[in-house]
């Protein structure tokens, strides 16, 4: 796949979506883009976080430690964004991404991150969404817990 | 065969000469004196041949010589056919002398250099607190440099040019004895005045040599501690201190060289009176007739003869000071007060006791250099087949018992035995094989590793290399001139290893001894990876060579059955572009050796070039650069310059990034064909750079990848002759020489884009090495790695254990530990200290250390306060009895 592909499926991401082409090239080519195998790990739940991923095909399983073993809590597909948080506030990572398919990922460090959220403001409104969206999600499946807890 | 040499060094100068080159002295003034008669001859033959042959006076033709008769003209051919002989014999005689000469001082110098270095060996250490190496250095260096030469003239200068001062006089005198005297009546003068204005030079001199010492000692410092001068902004001040070192050594070299020229002209002025006086009394009376024009001539001719041997004598008076300066001041600082014995070092004892029963110190008194007591009457005892703790807080003396039991440092009294030994007055052949000590920060020396960890098994050459046919010869003119200058004849490429001490029989042996003990040190998982990436000479070690090319085959059939990991690995394949390798690697398909071919620089290499135009690749290669170069422009240009993205995707520097930029505007697409050399270059480099896996850019397509492969089977094919040996091609079933083990494994290229794709290959790696039991010739390997200065290519951990191993290897009687691990960190301590007490159960091991809390595994503590021993006994005693044990215990 040449960078003009990437650029192409990286534009398709909401994230990116009002961002000028060129640096999504840039993006595109400082960013390593990487293949996983089925059963690699994106990130290990603890470890400290450098790096955030943008999968642009295959899927996830994102898996929570917790006293009974390990616990898939949710699935992750095609522009999806995953281990911001962990770049975000300098926290361990919060849970562990495994390869469920063959995936392909585009690996976007720290830095550049930053550097990204902070040039665009566009971005950064679009990532408050997204993590205002997962936020609800999280309300909302806690909520449910509770009430079969209380069944 | 030992020489005897004094204890002190001669401190004059010219006792040392004749102490040790007396034979070549007497021969050189044997020589000069010999020489004089031919002299004589030589300047009365002007007389002669202008009085008798051309002027014909006081003599008849044909006159009668040797038995044969003369005319005038044939008794002049005579006459100068004679002179001419005399010429080469006069030079003979001088070049004999120099040569003589030359070879005598440099003789005398190295013997004087290896003395020096000698007593190095031998300095008290505290000595070394107050002589930096910048002082020592120059000293045996630069400074002593001239005293070879003086010293192959010191007697025969004299003697020659005094003797040949003394011919030209006499001869003037009997020529006419007013005339001589006129010549020499200024010499008094010059004799009288001359040395008193040397000596003030003289002192001068001096001062120069000890400013150039503190000016070399400044320079060590500022290099030693240039991380100070950076971290504090130093720079200025350090300027400022070296800039007065250069003032007062500048004044120094002002003041002397106008006294230098002062002498310079009064000796010229005083030579030049000697014709005045010649052509005014000479002339008057050869007006007068008292005197023959030809006996003015050769008197006017001997006397500038004069001119030379005086002009020389002055000199040599010159040189002679300056050497004695010289020699003095070297002299008195190599003989600090507590030196040890020459012999204490020579002595090798016809039988090594092994160090048994109990360590007795009694009274030990140790001072530092400022009179503070370190070690205050001292008595401690304890078993050598004891693992023994020292512990006490700081200024207690554990630090300087340490250095006293190891023999470091000579307490200032007391006794310290070993069994029967009396440790003091045994010599370090016992002493340095039967103890070993590690401080904190063990020194590592420029070399490889190996070297390093077996320092400590060489002591004396025991087997001899055989040499044959030319190298025998070398040899013994290699020994016939140690010999000859007191200098040790030891082979240094003879077997050195005691493979008795290290209680193996062979080499073998010793190799899986150091296995052992850097496995002990923890150390084996660092020299595997060094041994991984060294690289090996096939020819020498041919077997591992082999090995090695096994593991690649089974790594890459691991490689192939595994489906998830064939991606991971591109191998080199002679037909098939590597995608995962820069176009310059793909081009070259080899490892460059030597500077014929640069990886960063192939665009301008002469050959490459002509390659690529062949190929037809010129266009294709200008095109991609201009790509890659708007594309960059394109991604990079709004970054700032010292934006590490310049770096990491370095096609083009900040600094060039407008270069470029002013390149894109101005050139046009279409005219690529057209450009200036300095532009086409700057274009070509750039693709040479391009992986195309990693850099994604899509300009290296399929039909560019197959003419780069032909083009690289052309590079391969087309080499000529002069740049064979400039690469080293890969070939999946060579070895290759210009790469290290590792890459000689894998023969590829790690894939980008694939996830751990560096770590799984690494795991497939590691299991082909264990499956084919590869990691101890590894290990082997990794023990060739060269350390750089100081060990500076080796972490700081790293070399202190290596040190650590380098006292174990050579199984000592007593190791002495002073804090030598506590620069690791906890976990590393921990296991260091157990595998080394486990090591030395049954042995002697004494361990200085901080805490207290670490003393559990040792039989027995010593616990030192103000330099005495306060208490002492095993661990379980001192724990239940002890109130200051249990003290430190808690403040630990």
């Amino acid at each position: 796949m040449s960078l003009k592909e990437e650029v192409e499926i990286l534009r398709q991401i909401p994230l990116f979506a009002k961002i000028e082409p060129s640096k999504i090239k840039l993006l595109a080519f400082t960013s390593e883009r990487l293949t996983f195998q089925p059963g690699d790990l994106l990130c290990k739940q603890g470890d400290n976080g450098d790096a955030a991923y943008f999968i642009m095909a295959g899927e996830a399983s994102v898996i929570v430690e917790t006293p009974s073993g390990p616990l898939t809590v949710a699935t992750l597909g095609k522009n999806d964004v995953v281990g911001e948080i962990a770049i975000l506030i300098d926290v361990p990572r919060t849970a562990t991404i495994e390869a469920a398919t063959e995936l392909t990922a585009l690996k976007i460090t720290k830095d550049v991150f930053f550097r990204m959220v902070t040039e665009f403001p566009e971005m950064a409104v679009e990532m408050m969404r997204v993590l205002a969206e997962r936020l609800v999600r999280t309300t909302d499946d806690l909520q449910k817990a509770k009430e079969s807890n209380r069944k | 065969m030992e020489v005897s040499r004094p204890r002190l060094m001669e401190h004059n100068i010219y006792k040392y000469i004749l102490r040790y080159s007396m034979k070549q002295q007497i021969i050189l003034t044997v020589l000069s004196i010999a020489s004089f008669p031919f002299l004589y001859y030589f300047l009365t033959l002007p007389k002669v041949i202008i009085n008798q042959a051309i002027q014909a006076n006081d003599i008849a033709f044909p006159v009668e010589y040797v038995g044969f008769e003369f005319d005038q003209n044939e008794f002049l051919y005579l006459t100068v056919g004679i002179f001419l002989v005399m010429v080469i014999v006069n030079q003979a005689f001088k070049y004999i002398i120099n040569v003589y000469q030359g070879i005598s001082g440099e003789q005398m110098l190295r013997r004087l250099r290896y003395d020096l270095y000698g007593r190095i060996l031998r300095f008290p250490m505290p000595t070394f607190k107050k002589k930096s190496p910048g002082e020592i250095i120059p000293m045996i260096t630069a400074e002593v440099e001239p005293l070879g030469g003086f010293i192959g003239e010191a007697f025969a200068v004299p003697i020659f040019q005094g003797g040949y001062l003394l011919v030209i006089v006499g001869f003037l005198v009997v020529q006419n004895w007013a005339m001589a005297v006129a010549a020499i009546a200024l010499y008094p003068l010059q004799a009288y005045f001359i040395p008193k204005l040397q000596k003030q030079v003289n002192l001068l001199g001096k001062a120069r040599v000890r400013l150039v010492r503190t000016l070399s000692d400044h320079l060590g410092e500022a290099v030693s501690g240039v991380e100070e001068v950076h971290a504090h902004d130093g720079s200025n001040y350090m300027r400022a201190q070296f800039s007065r070192l250069l003032d007062e050594i500048y004044t120094v070299r002002y003041r002397i060289y106008l006294l230098k020229f002062v002498i310079k002209f009064l000796n010229n002025f005083i030579q030049q009176l000697g014709p005045f006086f010649f052509y005014a009394i000479g002339g008057t009376m050869v007006i007068n007739g008292t005197l023959e024009v030809g006996t003015l001539v050769a008197a006017i001719g001997a006397h500038k003869e004069m001119a030379a041997p005086w002009k020389e004598l002055l000199a040599y008076y010159q040189r002679r000071e300056d050497a004695r300066i010289k020699y003095e001041q070297v002299v008195e600082q190599f003989d600090p007060a507590g030196m040890r014995d020459e012999s204490n070092q020579l002595t090798e004892p016809e039988e090594l006791p092994h160090l048994t029963g109990e360590m007795v110190a009694s009274n030990i008194e140790l001072a530092d250099d400022t009179g503070t007591k370190l070690l205050e009457g001292l008595t401690a005892r304890f078993k050598l087949n004891e693992r023994v703790a020292i512990i006490g807080p700081a200024g207690s003396g554990r630090e300087a018992l340490t250095h006293v039991l190891s023999r470091l440092i000579d307490p200032d009294q007391g006794r310290l035995t070993a069994g029967g030994l009396d440790l003091i007055s045994a010599p370090e052949a016992i002493v340095g094989r039967r103890l070993a000590y590690v401080g904190q920060h063990g020194y590592v020396f420029n070399s490889t590793l190996g070297d390093n960890l077996f320092f400590g098994l060489k002591h004396r050459p025991l087997h001899e290399k055989k040499y044959e046919g030319e190298e025998e010869t070398r040899r013994q003119t290699y020994i016939k001139n140690a010999e000859l200058t007191g200098n040790t004849p030891d082979d240094v490429d003879a077997d050195w290893f005691d493979y008795d001490l290290a209680g193996v029989t062979d080499a073998e042996g010793l190799k899986a001894r150091a296995l052992t003990v850097l496995e002990m040190v923890d150390l084996s998982d660092d020299v595997y990876r060094l041994g991984l990436r060294s690289t090996i000479d096939p020819r020498q070690a041919p077997e591992t060579a082999e090995l090695i090319l096994s593991a690649r085959r089974r790594f890459f059939e691991k490689i192939e059955a595994d489906p998830s990991l064939k991606n991971m690995l591109e191998a080199f394949e002679q037909d098939r572009y590597n995608t995962n390798a820069t176009v310059a690697e793909n081009l070259l398909f080899g490892t460059p050796v030597g500077d014929d071919f640069d990886l960063d620089r192939m665009a301008e290499n002469r050959y490459v070039q002509k390659i690529i135009e062949e190929a037809g690749l010129t266009e294709t290669f200008l095109q991609m650069g201009y790509q890659v170069a708007t594309l960059m422009i394109e991604l990079f240009a709004g970054l700032p310059p010292d934006h590490e993205f310049f770096q990491l995707y370095g096609f083009i520097s900040s600094d060039d990034l407008p270069e470029y930029q002013a390149m894109i505007s101005r050139i046009d697409w279409d005219h690529l064909d057209q450009l200036k050399e300095e532009d086409r270059l700057r274009f070509m480099s750039l693709p040479f750079k391009v992986i195309p896996s990693r850099h994604r850019l899509g300009v290296l397509t399929d039909d560019i990848q197959e003419k780069v492969v032909l083009a690289r089977q052309k590079f391969a094919a087309e080499l000529p002759p002069h740049l064979k040996d400039s690469v080293a091609f890969f070939d999946a079933d060579a070895y290759n020489a210009a790469t290290n083990l590792q890459d000689n494994i894998l023969f590829g290229k790690i894939a980008f884009g694939y996830a751990q794709a560096a770590e799984k290959i690494g795991a497939v790696l590691g299991t082909v090495v264990e499956e084919m039991s590869l990691r101890n010739t590894i290990i082997a390997v990794g023990l060739n790695f060269k350390v750089g200065t100081a060990g500076a290519r080796l972490s700081a951990n790293q070399r202190q254990k290596l040190c650590i191993a380098r006292a174990i290897i050579k199984n000592p009687d007593v190791l002495i530990l002073n804090q030598a691990t506590s620069s690791l960190d906890a976990v590393t301590q921990a296991r260091l200290m157990e595998n080394i007490l486990n090591e030395f159960k049954g042995k002697g091991l004494i361990w200085s250390i901080d805490h207290a809390d670490k003393t559990a595994g040792f039989d027995h503590v010593l616990i030192l306060r103000r330099g005495r021993l306060a208490e002492s006994g095993s661990p379980e005693k001192l724990g239940q009895g002890s109130v200051l044990y249990k003290d430190m215990l808690t403040g630990s």
